[in-house]
């Protein structure tokens, strides 16, 4: 917080970086009316889910993808001596401020789409868009952790695990159907994305498009969020057991 | 001028070391890759000719800029100089006989060589044996990219340049780096062909020196702009890669002159 300047330029950026993937989608627009049959306040109800929820997973879970970073200086055995969990300590240590210009830009562009969007907001429905948020924040995190377990094996795979992830949360930003098929399964059954937000705003907004999925498919986004984050619980503390065990 | 080669060998040599970051950087604007071409296609289904742009070019136009990222680096941090500056290493940097602004170019000419080799050309061969891929027309059009990707890295390494050396100010970059990410991305076509932008924006951004990092390059690429037209892209990108290339010596002799006073 010293270097004031670059500190407001840099939140700034922050902000405006991703607001500026929303913009992006605002010119695809400007060309389109839809995009694989969804109007721009659909888009942009799918695009705000998908980054607030990133948004709250960057906030509060993306410093674990510095554990590379630990790992390739050594420090790591220091965070592993200690007598708290060594995911509490990675995650507490890279807190930062800027990671709320994200977050605060996804806040923005979600609310303006709850209010453009053409949905009869029954009680049902607004519980469910709570859920989707709190489903989608948990598989986002989820995934981060996962991801990063790699970098116990691979050091340098850091930049491949960032497909999955920052990669993932930009192929929510859009409706699945715009993906061929492969991208598509992929999506719903191998790094669940789909289920973050695709598949409860189809329920939100009243939509048939779940591409073959069953009618009750939204009501699953909690029971794969829970799944997945179980999942990489259990990846995580086998990765930090390989990493004692190999003694290094 | 055998020294700057020397220096870009040297630099080629170290990056290709970096092998599995290499081939996960391959792997994730691979994966980029897809996913834009999936956006582009949808916005085409629902705009045939949108941005003057069929098929095969918007998928060509996906992978070509993937490619083109990791060669001009602007969208990294590459904050070297900066870390120099903060820890009072450049001033015996500045104190040999080498010119400043000739040796880092020099480092990152050879960094570009390798990553348009390394990188760009197995990011394009993954989108021509998924998708298929245009090719440059003929050796002309080949030529003229060749030529034109140069400049993009020269271009490219003026910005980084500019951004480093306010370390000398600020010592902190990451705000103004950020900043320059964030135009570079939006503004370069990276985000969104420049074609599709509104037609009240589009010369707007086209006179910014981003397009010379993607746009600029891709069109040349895709023969959209051939011949006497690619000449005049060419043109432009030279002439701001000349003018930000000055602008990083003015601010450099500023720089100097403050740290001269400052007995450091």
């Amino acid at each position: 917080m010293q270097y004031r300047t670059s500190f407001v330029l840099f939140t700034f950026s922050q902000f405006a970086i991703t607001f500026l993937d929303f913009v992006g989608i605002l010119v695809l627009f400007a060309n389109v009316d839809s995009l694989a049959g969804w109007s721009l306040a659909e888009v942009a109800f799918l695009y705000g889910i998908a980054n607030l929820a990133f948004g709250l997973a960057d906030v509060f879970v993306s410093p674990v993808e510095n554990v590379q970073v630990a790992i390739r200086a050594g420090t790591f055995d220091q965070i592993l001596l200690r007598p708290v969990s060594p995911m509490l300590q990675i995650v507490t240590d890279g807190f930062s401020a800027r990671r709320l210009g994200k977050l605060a830009q996804g806040a923005l562009v979600f609310g303006f789409a709850v209010a453009a969007v053409n949905v009869d907001w029954t009680a049902a429905r607004v519980a469910m868009t709570l859920l989707a948020v709190l489903s989608a924040s948990t598989i986002f995190g989820a995934l981060w952790v996962a991801t990063s377990c790699v970098s116990f094996w691979w050091v340098e795979g850091r930049e491949a695990a960032n497909a999955i992830t920052y990669g993932g949360s930009f192929l929510a930003q859009y409706p699945l159907g715009l993906y061929g098929p492969w991208l598509r399964r992929g999506l719903a059954y191998a790094v669940p994305v789909a289920f973050a937000n695709y598949f409860p705003a189809t329920y939100i907004l009243g939509r048939s498009d779940r591409l073959g999925a069953p009618s009750w498919i939204a009501f699953a986004s909690p029971v794969v969020a829970v799944a997945v984050a179980a999942l990489s619980a259990l990846a995580w503390r086998i990765a930090v057991r390989h990493y004692r065990s190999t003694g290094s | 001028m055998r020294l700057y080669a020397e220096l870009a060998k040297r630099s080629f040599r170290r990056w290709s070391t970096y092998r599995a970051a290499t081939i996960a950087g391959i792997f994730t604007n691979s994966v980029f890759g897809f996913i834009r071409a999936s956006v582009l296609l949808a916005v085409l289904a629902g705009n045939p000719g949108a941005g003057g742009l069929d098929v095969s070019e918007v998928i060509t136009y996906s992978f070509i800029t993937q490619g083109l990222l990791s060669v001009t680096d602007v969208f990294g941090s590459d904050q070297e100089i900066a870390g120099r500056i903060r820890s009072g290493d450049v001033v015996g940097d500045l104190y040999r006989p080498v010119d400043f602004q000739a040796w880092w170019l020099a480092a990152d000419v050879g960094r570009a060589a390798f990553q348009a080799l390394g990188r760009g050309v197995p990011i394009v061969v993954v989108g021509a044996v998924t998708y298929g891929v245009e090719a440059p027309q003929g050796v002309a059009g080949a030529l003229l990219f060749a030529v034109s990707l140069t400049l993009a890295v020269l271009v490219g390494f003026s910005l980084k340049f500019l951004v480093n050396l306010s370390a000398f100010w600020l010592l902190d970059i990451r705000g103004p780096n950020q900043l320059m990410v964030t135009a570079a991305l939006f503004f370069s076509g990276l985000v969104a062909p420049l074609t599709l932008f509104p037609s009240w924006l589009e010369p707007a951004v086209r006179a910014l020196p981003f397009a010379c990092l993607v746009q600029y390059p891709v069109e040349i690429f895709l023969g959209k702009a051939a011949g006497a037209e690619a000449v005049a892209v060419l043109g432009i990108q030279a002439a701001w890669a000349v003018a930000l290339l000055a602008l990083g010596r003015v601010v450099l002799r500023a720089a100097t002159r403050r740290v001269v006073i400052q007995g450091g």
